[in-house]
């Protein structure tokens, strides 16, 4: 039978996580169909049909699944499931929030954040902020599954599939959109981008941070995280926060700067494929986990980085 | 109006934990545990919810083994006015979680029910959305605030490219996120206190659910390690590995 996969997407752009997941379906093998829902999704829905891979495209447009409300985008996934064995979604904040609605709703156990597709029902998942990591098998009726997008590749464009409009079910109405209060900016996404500079408790005030590491991440094209420190201190917003349950995070490179390194933050960075630790404390954890350590003050190392780079 | 809490007793989040080395599971012996920090926040709102006059009772409800009253008596010793214990030695999935913790809010009739988004140990963020859908409630789920109206509560979520609000019909079931509160310490007065406090003791088929696992556990192992690499002297040397010997610059 037919893997469904929830699109993640802004309306006008799908985001890379869906391709991402696409790559996780293709290895579960089956039919993949991909369900684009939203206001207006036919953009999206039109660049998911062209992602090598996808059999169909499914897109759904009603006022009410503008904003990814939990109860109707669980009710329409639940209402296409009869047609589906496998249900699958990125472990974004959206497909974190829907699918266990959908698993209960189905009375399925859901196999969360998966980082390896072992064969077509089982599969490796990170437990206790990755320190450990599990294989499960499912033998439920349907799979419902979360990926972690970190963990795998995107899929190729080059595909062309049929794009088929569908209705939206009706509204259980118990929710209502009351306001967004997105970040924007020029820099590239955390959870896509090649490179990232991240900060920590040791640059002390939101001032210093934007004076310290976003130069830094300009010159090279990066895209800005923080540790849970310095989001709770109020240095830096919380969809900045890497680590185990903010985001995870696998660039080509990960700058940490002024970060100790606690467990809970490197489950969000550990698979980088090299790690840059600048600290002045050189019993910092993290320079466990570096593959380059630098011993310095930030507030002189980072502006001759954005100088020397 | 009523609120309910989950709680959950886990591997203390300072434990680095070590895996069994026959691969069935994590070393639990002997190992500090403590309530789920997630949790500690939800205990603290309803708490906080109760000192605004929004709430005028708080009820923390636990699914676990008989040690888990330890973490039901934190919660007490928090301010919570009494527990509910429904034991159970099995490793309860949170399928089976939300079955049993619907049964509960059956009894206890809540008009918001508060659950941590995740447990550190299984890290499935998955057991306040099931609960929502099983008892075909609203979800308003990693919360950084909320804010309680006549039959309402709007919740200020932290989703991935910021912040999003949205308004809930109640009785609701709410998932806490880190910034919705800090959580407060228990006094020894209030430690003291807990002990007394009423404590009901229930199992899983008192609710009719079966706590049998339905994920088969193949095995459980260490992550891939990372070695430490090398440390460089200044920031031009730095720069110079990073472009020509790992290539990423």
């Amino acid at each position: 039978m037919a893997i469904l996969l929830l699109a993640d997407h802004d309306g006008s752009h799908l985001s890379d996580q869906t391709a991402k997941t696409l790559t996780a379906a293709t290895k579960i093998g089956g039919d993949v169909h991909v369900l684009v829902a939203g206001a207006g999704a036919k953009a999206a829905a039109d660049q998911a049909a062209k992602l090598s891979g996808v059999a169909k495209v499914l897109v759904a447009e009603d006022t009410s699944l503008a904003n990814n409300l939990a109860e109707p985008l669980a009710a329409l996934i639940v209402s296409l499931a009869g047609n589906y064995d496998t249900i699958l979604a990125a472990a974004t904040s959206v497909g974190k929030n829907v699918l266990p609605r959908v698993a209960a709703l189905l009375d399925v156990v859901q196999v969360s954040e998966i980082t390896e597709v072992v064969s077509s029902d089982t599969f490796k998942r990170p437990i206790y902020a990755g320190n450990a990591i599990q294989t499960v098998q499912t033998t439920e009726a349907k799979k419902v599954i979360t990926v972690r997008t970190a963990s795998f590749a995107s899929a190729s464009e080059g595909g062309s599939a049929s794009v088929e409009t569908i209705a939206a079910v009706a509204n259980p109405g118990l929710s209502t959109f009351v306001a967004d209060a997105l970040s924007s900016s020029d820099r590239p996404e955390l959870t896509s981008a090649k490179i990232i500079i991240s900060g920590g408790r040791a640059l002390g005030s939101a001032e210093k941070f934007q004076e310290v590491i976003l130069p830094v991440a300009d010159k090279l094209g990066a895209a800005v995280g923080a540790s849970r420190a310095a989001v709770d201190a109020g240095y830096a917003p919380n969809d900045w926060q890497v680590g185990q349950t903010g985001k995870v995070v696998a660039p080509d490179l990960y700058i940490a700067c002024g970060i100790s390194g606690a467990i809970q933050h490197l489950a969000g960075m550990k698979d980088s494929k090299v790690i840059v630790a600048i600290n002045k404390d050189e019993e910092a954890p993290i320079f466990q986990v570096a593959d380059y350590g630098l011993v310095a003050d930030l507030f002189e190392a980072l502006p001759e980085m954005e100088r020397a780079s | 109006m009523k609120i309910l809490v989950t709680v959950k007793r886990v591997v203390d989040y300072n434990v680095k934990i070590r895996v069994k080395a026959d691969g069935s599971g994590v070393e639990l012996a002997n190992v500090k545990m403590s309530m789920n920090p997630f949790d500690e926040i939800s205990v603290e709102e309803a708490l906080r919810l109760k000192e605004a006059g929004k709430a005028d009772e708080v009820v923390v409800v636990s699914v676990g083994p008989a040690k888990a009253e330890e973490t039901l008596r934190t919660a007490l010793a928090m301010g919570a006015d009494r527990a509910i214990l429904v034991e159970t030695e099995d490793q309860v999935e949170p399928l089976a979680v939300a079955k049993i913790v619907k049964g509960v809010a059956e009894v206890e009739q809540p008009g918001l029910i508060i659950v941590g988004k995740q447990a550190i140990d299984d890290d499935s963020n998955q057991t306040g959305q099931m609960l929502s859908a099983l008892l075909g409630w609203a979800q308003g789920t990693f919360a950084s605030k909320v804010e309680i109206s006549d039959g309402k509560a709007t919740v200020t979520r932290e989703v991935d490219g910021g912040l999003q609000t949205i308004d809930i019909k109640l009785p609701a079931v709410v998932t806490t996120d880190l910034r919705l509160n800090e959580p407060r310490y228990a006094s020894l007065p209030n430690i003291m206190k807990a002990k007394k406090k009423p404590l009901d003791r229930h199992t899983p088929a008192d609710f009719g659910v079966d706590t049998t696992a339905r994920l088969k556990v193949l095995k459980t192992e260490e992550p891939e390690g990372r070695k430490a690499g090398i440390k460089v002297k200044s920031v031009a040397e730095l720069v110079e590995k990073l472009k020509v010997e790992a290539g990423v610059l």
